[in-house]
């Protein structure tokens, strides 16, 4: 289990604007440690948003996202009170579920 | 190539059928059969794509085009390349899918986003760069069109390997 994602949704107008920063090293596999040995890829691979419990955006990435990822997307519809949630796996199977309320 | 300064229709004809390459080599574009199967689970083969040798394969395709409406927000200057901020969005209606590709990281396909009707197609994110490149934001729309916007980045110290 990782470290929890920090999400920020703040209302604008009728939608909202949902800032994420996870937690995660996001290793590309491209590089060696100190011993010369390759460091193996582990990133996040799989990520989904939603709200009130149905997904909005679903997402697929690779090795070129920045270590501990930030994301941000808008929701057209949203009102405060509403909860967010952003899910996502790794390339080992670890997984990680947060969410927070759109304020 | 730099888009927008003097262009010719040959230059884009060509960075276009290049993009049409990439993106049909890695099963992105929406009417290959890769690219159903991919949609609900992590596509290994688009992210292990880094040749432009499909580009043949890609001629019968639907051919991206360089739009003014992707509109791709990213520093022409990165100092650093392990933190490059990059925003994503348009106007355009029925977006279904916004791809981002950096030419020359070593896995070129960087993310791949599903958009919903309950979200705008406005994303930002932030990547990683290995070296000075292109970077492709390509938005693909319900009735097929693959749009793209490409800007050329500079990046003083490279993210040690991508």
């Amino acid at each position: 289990m990782g470290q929890p994602s920090r999400i920020r949704a703040t209302a604008q107008g009728i939608g909202a604007v949902v800032r994420v920063l996870m937690t995660h090293e996001m290793e590309s596999g491209q590089r060696r440690d100190a011993t010369g040995n390759a460091v193996p890829a582990w990133h996040i691979t799989e990520l989904t948003a939603s709200l009130e419990g149905k997904p909005v955006l679903t997402a697929q990435w690779g090795p070129g996202v920045s270590a501990n990822p930030f994301l941000q997307f808008r929701l057209k519809n949203a009102k405060a009170g509403d909860r967010v949630g952003i899910a996502w796996k790794d390339n080992r199977g670890d997984s990680r579920s947060d969410e927070a309320v759109v304020g | 190539m730099e888009p927008g300064s003097g262009k010719t229709r040959r230059a884009a004809l060509q960075q276009s059928l290049a993009l049409a390459g990439w993106l049909a080599g890695a099963g992105l574009l929406p009417n290959t059969a890769v690219a159903q199967a991919a949609a609900s689970e992590w596509n290994a083969a688009a992210f292990g794509a880094h040749t432009l040798e499909t580009v043949l394969l890609a001629l019968g395709a639907t051919r991206p085009t360089l739009s003014d409406e992707v509109v791709l927000t990213i520093p022409d200057l990165a100092d650093n390349g392990a933190v490059v901020p990059v925003g994503i969005s348009t106007s355009l209606p029925g977006v279904r899918r916004i791809v981002l590709l950096v030419e020359k990281n070593p896995t070129m396909l960087v993310a791949v986003f599903e958009i919903s009707d309950a979200i705008d197609a406005d994303v930002a994110l932030r990547i990683k760069m290995a070296e000075s490149s292109n970077v492709y934001a390509a938005a693909m729309l319900a009735d097929g069109r693959v749009l793209y916007a490409v800007k050329d980045v500079q990046v003083t110290l490279g993210s040690c390997g991508t």
